[in-house]
């Protein structure tokens, strides 16, 4: 049995009241012990985390890892692996996959694939309809059953407001979360940014705000209707913040996350970066009124968790016009990084806050014990060093995939240790695959 | 005078009055050559130009030939049509290749905005922009302040009108960009679903009513209406678009008496255009054909004779 003693750290559990300087004793894959001078064990690895937060262990529900089917973009071991070298101990694997995740053996032999070749943990999230085409039911409950946590047509909306209705009745039965991918298509056309002055001023065709805001409505609406649990993914305007808040007030079970990239850049990125297709994603990012709603949002409670879209792509999927690139950026390694320098040390939201967006809300969403720093619990901690000033590097990504803004980028703040299950999987941000 | 300083002629925004001056003289020193009975001379004589175009042109394509074969260069043009291109090959790869066979400078013509940018950041040769997508079309933007230069001795406070399907127009932001440097006043007009928006920092009005922006204009600047917009419900008709917004000789006269009438070509009579301004005593539309054969030599000149102004 595997011990391990973080020694000295800030101890951050905001869910349970817990904030104390201490020593955490993991035994085997549960928490032992929580004390002050703890001795170590023989045989104990001892992670030094003086002046650095110990926190429950982090979650992504938004990650494309792109199996089966696309492991030249991603794989198990390299989808994982960079979620714990981002901090993360859990994600939520989106299903645009090929063949799709549509019914249970799909699910089961993502589970499967998770527990031999994962470096975290994973669970699978279904479709909502046969082969995301917004028509028939997937096997939802079949999906449910074998381990699914969540049912999203991601990468695409569900086009037809009935469908949605439909979906949401049926999944109200599970208690499963339905995530929605907000667009109107006929109103996002062919658009590759966000539509605004910048658009104009670079010539691109651009995706209205609207086209996210008409789904946001019809989505609350329709989860006022059935009383479902409805999940706004990657809000990217204003008006979507807004209309969430207002859905909340209404009493809808809506919820909603933001990702790194919305709450930091606007589409002057794809100005400022000359057409670097690696500002390019859906929803894009938008305007200084738009980011400063979803920062709002994040400090009021009206966003509940922080997700990361994380959509790797194949260099020679980028590297072309922008118009004919893929959607879509990494996000797993900067995520953290990004929270702690934008919104932490800024004032945005406070440290618990962040634990609470990123480890607490999303477990609970997807009806998942949440981490916990107490005796007895799963030993899924994340602990972080929030003086840590460190640049992001393609060559230190352990994505299989490098299409990422923030490439460049010196961010302070930084995941300093990831512990999944009670093994070390990330110190200093180097994976530790054994 | 310092000379171009840049490898590439990717747009109008980012370039300084000072380089468009250098431009716009080195193109009134070039263009006698090309009304002189024998044209050619030997200044680019060992230089190779390709001519990469993606979409339909002749005007702009023709032009640059004969730019770069006044000046002695030799020019190749290669079609999407006729190109690799449908056999998957990817931008990138296709203007390496064309590289890799010496070519000094790539013009290209892209449906897609940042397309040239795209090339210019991986090739050592000189990229020109020739129009990419709805963005710039810088040389167009170049010939236009040549031919307005010309007649109306620079650009401070004339106020130009930019009539039509401003949204769709390479041409109209090269306008914006090029002439707001100068202390142009720049007025878009057209219907309300094909004004280009966006463009209030560069100090540009926009209207719905053409006659608001034709009140003493110093230019006219007639957009050519794609008239395939109408199948995407972007204007109902092309009649209504013409009682609307269509340039006719009752509404220029809202223009000064002096004012150049201008159109990058080619024109719909009768649509965006009525044939008695096309062809009346204010156009000055071949003028501006001619004018493109120097600013396009001068650019070529500048770029890969790596001379001063002449």
């Amino acid at each position: 049995m595997s011990v391990l003693l973080i020694r000295g750290g800030r101890l951050l559990d905001p869910a349970r009241g817990l904030d104390r300087v201490g020593d955490l004793l993991v035994e085997g894959s549960r928490i032992r012990a929580i004390g002050t001078d703890l001795p170590a064990p023989d045989g104990a690895r001892v992670v030094d985390a003086t002046g650095k937060v110990v926190a429950p262990g982090f979650i992504d529900i938004h990650v494309h890892l792109r199996v089966p089917g696309q492991e030249y973009k991603e794989d198990m071991r390299t989808g994982t692996a960079a979620a714990v070298r981002g901090g993360f101990v859990g994600v939520v694997c989106m299903p645009n996959t090929r063949p799709v995740v549509d019914s249970a053996p799909l699910v089961s032999h993502l589970l499967d694939l998770a527990s031999r070749e994962g470096l975290c943990r994973v669970w699978p999230a279904g479709a909502i309809t046969k082969g995301l085409r917004g028509e028939e039911l997937a096997e939802i409950g079949e999906m449910w059953a074998a381990g699914a946590c969540a049912i999203t047509d991601d990468g695409r909306p569900v086009d037809r407001a009935e469908t949605m209705r439909q979906a949401m009745i049926y999944a109200r039965q599970f208690d499963l979360l339905v995530m929605d991918h907000c667009e109107d298509r006929s109103l996002s056309g062919s658009g590759c940014m966000h539509e605004g002055r910048v658009s104009s001023q670079l010539g691109l065709k651009g995706m209205v705000a609207a086209a996210e805001e008409v789904h946001v409505a019809r989505d609350i609406l329709l989860a006022l209707e059935t009383g479902a649990r409805v999940h706004v993914q990657h809000v990217s305007s204003r008006r979507s913040v807004e209309l969430v808040r207002w859905g909340k007030a209404l009493g809808a079970r809506v919820t909603a996350e933001a990702t790194p990239h919305h709450f930091t850049l606007t589409d002057q990125a794809v100005a400022d970066m000359d057409y670097s297709t690696s500002t390019k994603m859906n929803p894009p990012v938008r305007e200084e009124a738009d980011r400063q709603a979803i920062l709002e949002g994040l400090a009021d409670g009206t966003i509940d968790v922080i997700a990361t879209d994380h959509a790797p792509h194949h260099v020679d999927e980028k590297d072309v016009e922008y118009p004919l690139a893929a959607f879509g950026i990494t996000g797993l390694e900067t995520a953290v990084g990004l929270a702690l320098d934008r919104l932490v040390r800024p004032g945005v939201i406070s440290l618990e806050q962040l634990i609470l967006l990123m480890s607490t809300r999303p477990a609970q969403l997807i009806n998942r014990t949440p981490p916990a720093l107490a005796e007895g619990a799963e030993a899924d901690i994340t602990v972080l060093d929030l003086g840590r000033t460190w640049t992001v590097r393609a060559e230190e990504m352990a994505s299989k995939s490098k299409n990422s803004p923030f490439i460049g980028w010196t961010l302070t703040g930084a995941p300093y240790a990831t512990i999944v299950g009670g093994r070390l999987r990330m110190l200093e941000m180097k994976v530790i695959a054994e | 005078m310092p000379g171009l300083k840049r490898k590439d002629i990717l747009g109008l925004r980012e370039m300084t009055v000072e380089e468009i001056d250098l431009i716009l003289n080195t193109a009134e020193a070039l263009k006698d050559l090309a009304t002189r009975p024998v044209k050619k001379v030997p200044t680019l004589r060992g230089k190779a130009i390709v001519t990469l175009f993606y979409e339909n042109s002749t005007r702009t394509a023709k032009s640059f030939e004969l730019a770069a074969k006044y000046l002695g260069a030799d020019v190749i043009h290669v079609s999407a049509a006729t190109s690799s291109v449908q056999k998957g090959e990817t931008l990138k790869d296709t203007a390496r290749n064309l590289e890799a066979m010496g070519v000094d400078a790539v013009v290209v013509r892209h449906s897609m905005g940042g397309a040239p940018h795209l090339l210019a950041r991986s090739l050592r040769a000189s990229v020109i922009n020739a129009g990419d997508g709805i963005h710039e079309h810088p040389t167009q933007g170049l010939l236009d302040m040549l031919t307005i230069r010309q007649k109306k001795g620079g650009f401070k406070g004339l106020k130009v009108a930019i009539v039509g399907d401003s949204y769709h127009s390479r041409v109209a932001r090269s306008n914006i960009y090029g002439l707001t440097k100068y202390g142009a006043e720049v007025w878009l007009a057209g219907p309300s679903t094909l004004l280009a928006q966006g463009f209030e920092e560069y100090g540009v009005r926009t209207t719905t009513r053409v006659e608001e922006a034709l009140e003493g204009a110093d230019v006219v600047n007639v957009l050519r209406l794609q008239l395939e917009r109408q199948e995407k419900g972007l204007f109902p008709t092309v009649a209504e678009y013409h009682r609307f917004w269509g340039v006719t000789a009752e509404r220029l006269r809202l223009a000064k008496p002096d004012v150049l009438l201008m159109h990058p070509g080619p024109m719909n009579r009768g649509v965006e255009i009525a044939t008695a301004v096309a062809d009346g005593p204010q156009s000055v539309i071949t003028e501006q054909v001619t004018n493109g054969v120097a600013v396009r030599m001068a650019l070529l000149y500048l770029l890969l004779g790596g001379g001063e102004a002449a």
